[in-house]
């Protein structure tokens, strides 16, 4: 067993839970697969959604993938920075967000 | 770390490996590290076994279409991923009288491509003559892979493209990308901004424009530890920021996977990127890459008129199986019917949608 939680290697056996659920785990990556073909949004735009959404969900299997498809496809580092900017403005909005509800219940509970 | 050992690889390269003595100068030493641990030790299957499973070993040639020559190792400048570990301080140069012997093959061959390449072709002092004489034969596409730079480099090659156009010659030349951090970490400082001047001064006599018959082709080499995706898709990227940026024209974009071997192959060691890059390599294989890899329909021709399947066959010293094994005994019937010669490098030509010195093949 490795000693610890993740293993780089590990994102090439990302195929293998299939292994344990077949139907579930081909389901999951016919539409995984499908999801990042060209559409209404280009591969490329897509390839930068998903850079910034692993970095909001802090996976580290993630960001190796998509930076390294985000290089495969010409995307610049300053493209993929701002990609991640997005993302945390979301996270940290998300989290203010939440302020209003704090001063509402602030608000509520004071004379 | 990753950051010293890169910092060490961009002194380390501004010699070529043979200059540096370092290990991987030794041919042998590549092939031993191709066929290492990795694949020995069942992580990965051989090139061999992988084509094995469509019933495409052993490779064979198809009819010949492409006479690749290499006219000289020698080159302005040194880059990182070089597959020829060219530079300054190679000395190898194609004579005249190589040069005789392959124009023969030219005058005779059924192939519709000719291909110079090097190092920087123009750097051999008999390159003009050479052009002159092979332009004479009628073969449908002459292509010259030029570094850009050159055109640049001295006064005496500041006439190049009308040179070229003179004697109708495809341009194929390399470029990075279309920012200049990413160019210039790869081919050496301030090539990018010799690139684009050459580029304009190419344009400017006509090449690259569209409609017209002056083709100017470019060749993208990922920088880095990765593959190449999309050709249609960076070609669509760099034409635009080309145009926007510098208002430069070209044709089409060839997207070509780095091969591990020579240069490559030490930074992907020294970076700690090769084991992971061979898994990229075989993991993207395609069967129908394999169909139409470069080797089946070309001939390259090293500096000192040896035969070999393709160029980084050349650069791995594995020359044709074939009784027939310099030009000056050149044989289309005899070589025709060789075995190509295989190992685990083969796997960048078959990754994706394959590779090729024109781009992909599937």
């Amino acid at each position: 067993m490795a000693n610890s939680y993740y293993d780089p290697a590990d994102l090439r056996k990302f195929g293998n839970i299939t292994e344990w659920s077949e139907e579930l785990g081909n389901k999951f990556f016919d539409y995984y697969g499908k999801v990042f073909e060209e559409g209404a949004l280009s591969a490329r735009e897509k390839s930068l959604i998903a850079l910034a959404v692993a970095h909001v969900v802090k996976c580290p299997y993630c960001i190796d993938a998509y930076t390294k498809d985000g290089l495969q496809r010409g995307i610049t580092k300053e493209e993929m920075m701002e990609a991640v900017h997005a993302g945390a403005a979301i996270e940290s909005g998300a989290t203010l967000v939440h302020g209003v509800q704090m001063m509402n219940k602030y608000d509520k509970l004071s004379m | 770390m990753a950051q010293s050992i890169l910092t060490d690889i961009k002194k380390a390269a501004k010699k070529s490996l043979k200059a540096r003595e370092d290990e991987l100068a030794d041919t042998q030493k590549q092939l031993e590290i191709l066929s290492g641990d990795l694949f020995a030790g069942g992580d990965l299957p051989f090139f061999k076994d992988k084509i094995s499973e469509s019933g495409q070993f052993p490779l064979k040639p198809k009819k010949l279409e492409v006479l690749q020559i290499n006219v000289g190792y020698m080159c302005n400048q040194v880059c990182a991923h070089c597959h020829v570990d060219a530079g300054p301080d190679r000395q190898e140069i194609m004579t005249r009288e190589t040069m005789e012997q392959c124009l023969e093959v030219i005058r005779t061959t059924g192939a519709h491509t000719l291909d110079l390449t090097g190092g920087a072709p123009e750097m051999n002092p008999d390159f003009r003559w050479f052009v002159e004489e092979a332009s004479k034969a009628g073969i449908q596409d002459f292509i010259v892979r030029s570094n850009l730079t050159i055109i640049l480099a001295n006064k005496k090659y500041h006439d190049l493209p009308e040179f070229f156009k003179k004697h109708n010659v495809h341009v194929v030349s390399s470029m990075p990308h279309y920012t200049r951090g990413k160019t210039d970490k790869q081919r050496g400082d301030g090539v990018f901004d010799k690139s684009i001047k050459a580029l304009q001064m190419l344009n400017k006599v006509g090449y690259g424009m569209p409609n017209s018959d002056l083709r100017l082709d470019l060749v993208y080499n990922p920088s880095g530890a990765f593959l190449p995706t999309d050709q249609s898709a960076m070609e669509r990227d760099f034409k635009k920021a080309l145009k926007e940026d510098f208002d430069i024209d070209f044709h089409n974009l060839f997207a070509i996977t780095n091969l591990p071997i020579s240069r490559f192959l030490d930074y992907l060691i020294a970076s700690d990127n090769y084991e992971d890059y061979m898994y990229s390599l075989v993991e993207a294989y395609n069967p129908a890459a394999v169909e139409n890899v470069m080797c089946t329909n070309t001939i390259s021709v090293s500096w000192d008129g040896w035969l070999y399947d393709c160029d980084f066959n050349q650069m791995l010293d594995l020359k044709v199986a074939s009784k027939v094994k310099h030009i000056k005994d050149y044989n289309d019937d005899v070589l025709n019917n060789r075995d190509i010669i295989i190992s685990q490098h083969c796997y960048g030509c078959t990754a994706g949608a394959g590779s090729s010195c024109q781009g992909t093949v599937a």
